[in-house]
């Protein structure tokens, strides 16, 4: 028994060691697949979108290899922990309740969040306009945070898996609202032909408590060196033109923030 | 593991559980209760009273259920005429789609359980059906029927089991089923292993009880069946 353990506690010294002098030639990440302008799939079948750009960009700037695995949402967080991928790029907000899991690069972008409603349904913004309504979310995002915590008690929460069955939803009047990314909302339905009768309502929401610090890259805890390589990529992008290149395409405004 | 998240949120769970009961009973029933005339229909020798029950039957064992819930749920949304029918305050609520998708799809398999029961019949009794000059109504609710419900009653079990997992799709499409609550709970906290867990256990103190009360059925049905020492009254002999 005594000489397994001996064996066993040296083959974990062993594998401990491997993954310390971990070089990342090739790296995994995860990536959601259905949140554009973020991440979306081509009609093609290809994944397409900012994240999915970036990802390859910090791939390169990293030397490493990028293979994109795509995974719904919700399972996003435990297939990087069952090492399915070593990072997810999946516009994921840096918040506590995330980092006593995982661990994050510096953010690369942030953008508030925002309401919508049809257009001409609520004259004003206030929790009494609110009252009875239904809201959509995309389950286990900080907008499903936000709004349970805040409107838990007040509106009728409907989660969705991903946020395109959210927009299906409120056009087909099953939510009266939706909470989510302006920058999603406005690029993912809005100015979509289906968008057409809907617009944004209330304030830009960036509470720090809920919204967190932006979107970062999310990593094993175990795997802190990855975690830097990608803040030096984030870096070098920023600083040598191709995070602009990469946002121009999609944005017509600086999405890092301040 | 950290059980205690289960605890504090035992409320979602039996939420989940109160949303899971209603929707399998419900469909259950009206599954059960289209499923026996449109079998009898469907033992019938006319065909054009057949085709319209085969053509029902087999599409809804014929594709998943998952799709059957997509096609109602997202698919008639999608139809702007059903977006403005009287229908639509119905079809606008994820319950109802639910609900209407499970009634259905229970219904096509028990169709197809009693029906094949019902051909399963002794010819015998229904020749001495005959010949006590019952009519055809008569002789389907005092023979075939019953004889036909008890053959039907194991299969059906499974098919009450199998709607009560199938039910796990609710979640789906927004309802907090037990599934719902779990990846509420397990999407707050990412501890898959604790919120599923849970879940299961929910699922399996279900089916457990379904089959208790499914075998105290079977017992009282197939008495005359059973060895005379299994039953739990003694029957005397009648004294000459």
């Amino acid at each position: 028994m005594k000489r397994i353990l001996v064996v066993l506690s040296l083959c974990m010294v062993l594998a401990a060691g491997s993954v310390m002098a971990k070089e990342w030639k090739k790296v995994r990440i995860g990536v959601e697949g259905a949140y554009p302008p973020f991440s979306f799939v081509e009609p093609n079948g290809e994944l397409a979108g900012f994240d999915i750009e970036i990802a390859k960009a910090l791939g390169a700037a990293m030397g490493a290899e990028v293979t994109l695995v795509a995974q719904d949402w919700d399972g996003i967080i435990p297939a990087l922990l069952a090492k399915k991928y070593d990072a997810i790029i999946a516009s994921m907000s840096i918040t506590e309740e995330r980092k006593q899991k995982v661990d994050f690069s510096k953010k690369y972008y942030q953008t508030p969040a925002k309401f919508v409603c049809k257009k001409g349904a609520m004259a004003t913004f206030s929790r009494e306009a609110m009252k009875g309504k239904s809201v959509g979310v995309q389950r286990a995002t900080i907008h499903d945070k936000y709004l349970t915590d805040n409107y838990g008690t007040d509106v009728d929460i409907k989660r969705y898996g991903t946020q395109d069955e959210a927009y299906l939803d409120i056009v087909a009047g099953r939510v009266d609202m939706l909470l989510a990314d302006s920058v999603a909302l406005s690029d993912g339905f809005l100015k979509k032909p289906e968008g057409k009768d809907y617009q944004f309502i209330g304030p830009d929401l960036n509470d720090q408590k809920w919204f967190g610090d932006g979107a970062g890259i999310a990593i094993r805890k175990e795997d802190k060196d990855l975690g830097e390589l990608f803040t030096k990529a984030i870096d070098t992008i920023r600083a040598n033109g191709t995070y602009k290149k990469i946002q121009d395409k999609y944005f017509d405004f600086d999405v890092y923030g301040e | 593991m950290d059980f205690a998240i289960i605890a504090s949120n035992i409320d979602i769970y039996l939420e989940g559980l109160k949303n899971t009961l209603i929707l399998v009973s419900i469909s259950l029933i009206f599954g059960l209760v289209m499923a026996i005339p449109l079998a009898v229909l469907r033992t019938s020798g006319n065909l054009y009273v057949q085709a319209p029950i085969r053509a029902f039957v087999y599409f809804f064992r014929g594709t998943p259920l998952l799709v059957q819930m997509f096609l109602v749920y997202y698919g008639f949304g999608q139809f702007e005429a059903m977006r403005e029918s009287v229908l639509w305050p119905l079809f606008r609520e994820a319950y109802f789609c639910a609900l209407f998708t499970f009634a259905l799809n229970t219904c096509a398999y028990t169709t197809e359980i009693i029906r094949g029961s019902i051909v399963a019949t002794p010819h015998g009794e229904i020749e001495a059906a005959r010949a006590a000059g019952m009519s055809t109504f008569l002789m389907l609710r005092r023979i075939v029927l019953p004889s036909a419900f008890r053959r039907a009653l194991p299969a059906y079990s499974n098919e009450i089991i199998f709607m009560l997992h199938g039910s796990s799709l609710a979640s789906v499409i927004t309802i907090i089923d037990i599934t719902g609550a779990a990846r509420i709970v397990n999407s707050r906290y990412y501890s898959p292993w604790e919120a599923f867990l849970t879940a299961a256990v929910f699922y399996m103190a279900i089916t457990f009880t379904i089959v208790f009360f499914v075998r105290k059925l079977e017992k009282l049905w197939q008495r005359h069946l059973m060895p005379l020492e299994q039953l739990d009254t003694k029957i005397e002999a009648p004294s000459i």
